[in-house]
Parts: structure tokens; sequence; C-alpha cells
């Protein structure tokens, strides 16, 4: 498929070879950019974010990345200093914000804004998220991390804990290891079981899959664990959350029976879900996946811009 | 079977096997309320059905309805079967079948989805006939059945 132009909306319109392609330009750009230091691919480039919900690393590191690709960056980083605030429409912030860019990244409350925004456009859109449904970005950067730590993704065994039934970068990433040769676990508390309809559909793809609620179980087989947050509010009383959280809450303690080879993520903000003082052992790659972000980002930007 | 209450016309297109009580969905979603041709367009409502107990049945005269156009009304009537009409005569006749995209007709019952907040066109992927399953073009959030006849 064309990369000059095309718009990343969702981990959907990802082929496996899409997807390779992504990461191969990234593990290049970042051999470059340690060499170079800065890069030139995008001189003369305007990339546009525009966040209507806050976010710290999403946008940041997209910043970061045309900075390091030698483009330039504009954009607002909340609604309420745009002209949004007076009701402006999407279609029509957004039918603007492309006269002055040539590359809009775009993060917004409502689930489909970044399919909407890509119709209007004509210039390349990136989703950064949107609601609870899509943050391509962050699965493609989860892929590049295993990737590099493993060097390959085939032949793992990885569990996603935590909140799987409402977590958009579960589902996403889950969605995208089924292009791989992985065996997967899916560790959460009942209530927040990853949906069925998604489970049913790995299986159909020839995922294997274990399901379970006991991390202690499982921890000891896997290759790469990544954890996400348990929100509060998803329970129905503070008592069974309490009950739970405890149970999901990775620490030394649990990680004296984990393979050498363990990689431990989380795509943070993280709560109390990793103890800090996990940090600081050969598992913890979390702060790795932050900087990743970055490559993996120049490459998406340098592929639609079709500068490279 | 003991003749219908309305006439029976020369030229047109009849919807037979609506389900009772969708005649008007029927005709709001063909557009029949703004016939230009000048022909009438005629609804029978709670008919006698062997197949269905009770049915609707919409009659439209001097248009002939394409298989694509009648297959908008397969959500609101799956069981519909369209008669071409020429001289009197039955030329043509087919059932309805639910199309692989929906555009326009459906709500997103997703009350985050863009789609009920901005002016644009919904869309639906078919994912499944049977059970009726969509998925949206813009949430990607898909509905069974039964939101997706509460968001006609």
């Amino acid at each position: 498929m064309e990369w000059k132009g095309r718009d990343v909306i969702s981990i959907r319109d990802f082929s496996k070879e899409d997807i390779e392609v992504v990461l191969s330009t990234a593990e290049r750009l970042e051999k470059e950019m340690k060499e170079k230091g800065q890069l030139e691919y995008a001189k003369g480039k305007i990339l546009a974010t525009l966040f209507f919900e806050p976010s710290t690393r999403t946008r940041l590191s997209f910043e970061s990345a045309m900075h390091r690709l030698g483009g330039s960056v504009i954009g607002f980083a909340e609604a309420s200093t745009s002209s949004v605030k007076k009701g402006e429409s999407l279609r029509d912030t957004i039918k603007t914000v492309e006269q002055y860019s040539d590359v809009i990244v775009i993060r917004h409350p409502k689930e489909g804004a970044a399919r909407l925004a890509a119709e209007v456009a004509d210039i390349p859109v990136i989703n950064a998220g949107d609601g609870s449904n899509q943050h391509p970005t962050q699965t493609l950067l989860d892929l590049y991390t295993i990737k590099k730590e493993f060097g390959t993704i085939d032949g793992l065994k990885i569990g996603l804990l935590g909140d799987l039934k409402y977590g958009r970068t579960v589902h996403s990433l889950a969605e995208a290891l089924a292009f791989y040769d992985v065996e997967l676990y899916l560790i959460s508390p009942e209530l927040l079981r990853m949906p069925k309809h998604i489970v049913e559909e790995l299986r159909e793809r020839g995922m294997k899959i274990v399901e379970t609620t006991k991390l202690e179980e499982v921890i000891g087989e896997l290759d790469v664990l990544y954890v996400t947050r348990i929100q509060k509010e998803r329970f129905p009383d503070e008592q069974e959350y309490l009950k739970v959280k405890g149970s999901y809450q990775v620490n030394l303690k649990i990680l004296e029976n984990v393979k050498d080879s363990l990689r431990i993520m989380h795509p943070l903000p993280r709560v109390d879900e990793i103890h800090p003082e996990v940090d600081k052992t050969k598992h913890a790659i979390y702060f790795k996946q932050v900087f990743n972000g970055v490559p993996v980002r120049m490459a998406l930007l340098a592929l639609v811009l079709g500068v490279i | 079977m003991p003749e219908l209450k309305v006439s029976a016309i020369k030229e047109g297109t009849v919807i037979d096997h609506i389900p009772a009580g969708k005649g008007l969905k029927v005709i709001e979603i063909l557009g029949l309320s703004k016939l230009s041709n000048g022909g009438s367009v005629l609804l029978a409502m709670n008919v006698p059905s062997k197949k269905l107990g009770r049915k609707d049945i919409v009659k439209v005269e001097g248009k002939f309805l394409s298989e694509e156009e009648v297959n908008k009304i397969a959500l609101v009537a799956p069981t519909a079967t369209v008669n071409i009409i020429r001289n009197y005569k039955v030329v043509e006749k087919f059932k309805v079948e639910v199309p692989e995209v929906i555009e326009g007709i459906l709500k997103c019952g997703n009350p985050n989805c863009i789609t009920n907040y901005e002016y644009v066109t919904t869309k639906f992927y078919v994912i499944s006939k049977n059970p009726l399953k969509v998925r949206c073009h813009y949430c990607e959030r898909t509905m069974e059945e039964e939101e997706i006849l509460a968001n006609l």
C-alpha cells in the first residue's frame, strides 16, 4: 500500500506487512538519530498537533519526533485554547488547520473523531487516541518495544494484565499480536475480562489463548507481562476494588519465580499497579517503551509525508 | 384469498410482507412521501397474512424500485418481498437482502460516537447477516439486532 498521504486511524486498517514496514523504518531512524543527532527528512514540513484532550507522552513524543526529523510543529494542547470553545465544529477546525500544515495528529474525546477528521482533510491524519476506541501508535510502539527486546515477536508468551474489558490499548495490542505466532495470557479480575467477541475473533485467527484470574499461576511462564491500570470506578463498591487491587500489583515478591528474560511493559501513566521497587530490576522496560514512542512516531510521520 | 381493500396498480412496485407496523417506516426510508412523478403511494396496514399473521403492504405507482434501493429497508423489513408490476402483472419478484454497507439510515447507538455530534452521514459495515451485526465505520463499535432496531 502507498504510504504517502495515508491516514493512520485504526490498527484494523493495518496488514502485517504494514506493521513490519513501520517497525523497520523506526529501527532505521533510531539508528540514524543516534549517529547524526538531528535528521533532515521533514525539513520544511509542518505538523499540527490537535489535542482536544490532555496527554503527556503522546503529544510530546509526536512533537519530539517531528523536531528530530527536522520539521516544525504548531497546535494546541487543550480544546479550551482554540475556537472549539466558541462552538466550532471538528469539520471546520480540520478544514482550517490543514491550510497551515502538512500532517495532522489528533486526539479527541469522541470515538470516531479521527476517522471523520481524515475524511475531511486532504492531508494525512494520524490518530493519537479517539475516546475509548483506538490508539494505533501506542500499539505500534508496543510491538516495536517487544521486537527490540527479543529480536522477534514470534514464539513469545505474552501476558496482558489488568482491565481487559475497557482498555483500548490491550484490545488493539491483542489484535495486532494475532498477526504473530504468540501465546496470549489474559489475566484479569472476572469483572474486567476481555470481551468475548474479541477473544473469539482472536481464537478464530488461530491464536492460542489462556484466560485466568490468577497472576501468580502464570507469571512464571511469561516472556512479556503487559500491565495496565485497573480503575476504581469500574467496580460497584470500594471493598471489591480493594480486594482485587492487591492481587494484581507487580512487586518484587511476585517476581521471585519469573523467567530471567521476563520483560514488564506498561503504557503509562501508572498508579500503583507496578511498585516503584520494580523499576530498577532488569525486567522493567516501561521507560524504554516511552523512548520507543519517538522513533515509531518518526517513522509514521516520515512515511505518511512521503519523505523516506 | 380475500381481495385487498386497496386497489391494484397498473405500473409500479409492490412491497409485500412488511412486518405489521413497519409500513410507514418503509415509506420514510425510501423517501416515498415525496414522490415526484405524481403517482400515488398506497399503504395497507395490519393485513392478515398466512406467513406473518399480520403484515403491511406498500404500493408505489409509476415507480420501479431497484433491488439496491429496496435493500435499504432490509433492516426494518427483512421479510419483505418486492413485486415489479407492469400492466397489472407481476413481471419481476425479489426478496430484500441486507446490504454489505448501510449508509445514512441508522444512527450509531454509541452515545460517545462522533456521528452523534457532527454533521456526518453514518456508515456501518454488516459483519454478520444472521444474526444481524454491524460495525460503525467511525467509532468501530458493533451493534446487534435489538440495538439496531432501536436506532433506526
